[in-house]
């Protein structure tokens, strides 16, 4: 970690040359947050199976002056462009807008160092709010180097009908480490939805996407948030999601892994005023040498909300599953209605599932419970199939795609839900490069 | 058809087939009866390919093909059907999936092209109606939430999608009321043809009352003790197990 912060205070004008006033004034307090804390080690509370210090060992580079790459790889093509006729781009760390962005009246989708313009006092209100305080120090390293990101807003009452894709792409000629930034701002009635596609188009390379993302919703806003990682086994993921509901508000995070190297995402969930409904679901598919871990925190800090929380695994090979999941019930929240469930399947005896669910309840008056599973196909079911004439090969496939179709089914979007029910298939069939090389034809 | 020599199979180490031998021909409906415990549904998941149980002896020659030696899915594209004591349910797989993949499989097996969706569903249609399986049935998935009676009409309808040439049906009838034995009678019937055979293995004579045996044997601590004609299964009916157990 330490050579980050040497690039830090080396580079410190450069950075903020580069960056808006509400970024720079985030970095000292993130800076002694670095200082003052180590780098927890694998086994630790929070990083029980995953080696935060060997994922940031590689001398990843930081481009601190922010060096044009190509807006958009000449060979790429994102799996989903039906969903979105012009979906934005963030290639690396440095976003670019299309140029018939299909969005809302009073909509804006842009860079940070645009903010100020665009929509003037909301980066300044809502920048790092629920970061400052995020705990994890690779939320602070991103808070010290960022030097840009993606705002998004949508003002009081407007409903943007159609899906904000952001297409990330990892691509340089260099090991590189992306600093990520997003923030989503739904002032009050607003209602959106955002579906964050992560690909490495480079795949020679290592790559770190060190991510942060906040979400504010203000009283009855509705926001559905996707994300989904189909990168390489040469890339690193460090994803922090920070949310804050306000009364009334609807969330659902959709965390999606098909295709990765090594991923650890935090999800931090404030519910801090009644009525607000969240609901959490994620779908990690690994296989050789892939390792993906999911952090989540649902924080009940008022009365009367609902939460719903599911993550189910397909691990094959000597993949590493991990998650661990708390439900917070704050003192005086009754009528808090929390589920958690995790569900893991373990498609070969190298696999390996850690799974850690927590409840933390001080109010009386809830109604909180957990399951957590960790098991095999079923025998019966691969014999059933098999005698009917289907291999065991595809009946494996059938039960593995049939594990995963409630959090397909669960997808709110249809063109994202068939085309998640493709890609799905493609996984466990075994076929590469899902999205390069991905056709609509079907 | 099929040609079973000496079998012998035992399931983690006990042995529960200790000689079996039994040869069913094209046309033929045999009826395998015996007490519980026998080995009745042992010697149906051994032909079929169970991976629970070992072959420890013997010979099954099916069609000329030494079955023993072929996989699960192949011995169904050569044409063996089980219908299960016990359908499996499937949650998230639906019929229709599990079915096109199923008759696919078969069909590249014996190196046709796959069927056209319209052909499919114009199949299915079809053998629904022999055994009068609704269409919600059919879309939803494998036998999940399926009462006794429709898993079991839903084991014959797959039976009449793969037309296999050897079908064994274990306890079709066990979990049926009286109109759903019909339905399940009427659609084996329909089915039956001069170049296929039936086994039917069951406790009782009730479902025999519906789907006439031409050979009735009787399976015993994993031996075939008594063959005999449509008139044995009636004499069992009449006078139990224990006559046979006397002869031991």
């Amino acid at each position: 970690m330490q050579q980050y912060i040497d690039i830090y205070n080396e580079h410190r004008r450069a950075i903020e040359q580069q960056s808006p006033a509400a970024m720079n004034a985030a970095r000292e307090r993130a800076l002694a947050t670095l200082l003052t804390g180590a780098v927890p080690a694998r086994g630790s509370d929070d990083y029980e199976a995953t080696d935060l210090g060997e994922i940031f060992a590689p001398d990843y580079g930081v481009n601190i002056n922010r060096v044009a790459f190509p807006a958009v790889p000449a060979t790429f093509n994102c799996a989903l462009p039906t969903l979105s006729a012009a979906p934005f781009h963030v290639v690396n760390d440095t976003f670019h807008a299309p140029q018939n962005a299909q969005l809302a009246p009073g909509v804006v989708v842009c860079a940070m160092r645009d903010a100020d313009a665009r929509c003037p006092g909301v980066l300044e209100r809502y920048y790092n709010r629920l970061a400052a305080d995020g705990g994890d120090i690779t939320v602070a390293l991103n808070t010290l180097l960022a030097q840009d990101g993606v705002l998004i807003h949508v003002p009081r009452g407007v409903n943007n009908d159609k899906p904000i894709q952001l297409i990330n792409i990892l691509n340089a000629a260099a090991t590189l480490m992306a600093v990520r930034r997003v923030l989503i701002v739904l002032d009050d009635g607003a209602q959106a939805s955002v579906l964050m596609c992560d690909h490495t188009a480079d795949a020679t390379r290592r790559y770190l996407n060190l991510q942060v993302v906040e979400i504010h919703l203000g009283r009855d806003a509705r926001l559905q948030y996707y994300e989904m990682e189909e990168s390489s086994a040469t890339t690193g993921r460090v994803s922090s999601l920070l949310a804050r509901q306000e009364r009334g508000s609807s969330l659902l995070v959709d965390s999606i892994t098909l295709n990765n190297g090594i991923t650890r995402n935090n999800y931090r969930i404030d519910i801090d005023d009644e009525q607000c409904s969240t609901t959490l679901l994620g779908m990690a598919i690994a296989g050789a040498g892939q390792h993906v871990d999911n952090h989540t925190l649902i924080n009940h800090r008022a009365p009367r909300c609902k939460s719903h929380e599911m993550f189910k695994y397909s691990l094959d090979d000597d993949a590493i599953g991990a998650f661990a999941g708390k439900i917070y019930v704050a003192p005086g929240c009754p009528g808090v209605d929390a589920y958690q469930g995790n569900r893991n399947l373990c498609g070969s005896p190298r696999a390996r599932m850690y799974t850690k669910p927590q409840l933390e309840i001080y109010t009386d008056d809830v109604k909180c419970s957990h399951g957590a599973t960790v098991g095999q196909l079923d025998r019966e079911a691969l014999f059933y199939m098999q005698q009917r004439g289907v291999s065991l090969e595809a009946a494996r496939t059938l039960l593995k795609q049939a594990f995963m179709s409630d959090i397909v089914d669960a997808v709110q979007l249809p063109a994202l839900r068939e085309r998640l029910r493709h890609l799905v298939e493609r996984r466990f069939t075994g076929a590469d490069a899902l999205c390069n090389n991905c056709t609509l034809s079907h | 058809m099929l040609k079973i020599k000496d079998l012998h199979a035992s399931i983690e180490g006990k042995e529960i087939l200790k000689g079996v031998d039994l040869e069913v021909n094209a046309g033929e409906v045999h009826a395998i009866m015996g007490p519980n415990g026998s080995g009745k549904s042992t010697l149906s998941a051994v032909l079929t390919g169970h991976p629970a149980y070992t072959v420890t002896g013997g010979s099954v020659s099916f069609n000329g093909k030494d079955l023993l030696a072929l996989s699960p899915e192949d011995r169904a594209h050569e044409g063996l059907f089980l219908s299960f004591q016990y359908p499996v349910e499937i949650p998230g797989v639906s019929m229709v999936n599990f079915m096109r993949t199923a008759v696919n499989e078969k069909r590249r097996y014996h190196g046709e092209e796959p069927l056209s969706a319209a052909d499919f569903l114009k199949l299915m249609r079809e053998k629904r109606a022999i055994v009068q399986l609704d269409n919600k049935l059919a879309a939803r998935s494998v036998n999940e939430g399926f009462s006794g009676g429709e898993k079991k009409r839903n084991e014959i309808f797959q039976m009449a999608m793969l037309e296999p040439k050897l079908s064994i049906l274990d306890e079709t009838d066990s979990g049926l009321d009286i109109d759903a034995l019909r339905i399940v009678a009427e659609g084996v019937n329909t089915l039956k043809r001069a170049d296929n055979a039936t086994i039917v293995i069951t406790h009782y004579q009730r479902l025999l009352d519906y789907i006439k045996p031409d050979v009735v044997h009787v399976l015993y601590k994993g031996r075939i003790v008594k063959t005999g004609g449509p008139e044995l299964a009636l004499e069992l009916e009449e006078k139990g197990y224990d006559w046979l157990k006397d002869n031991d």
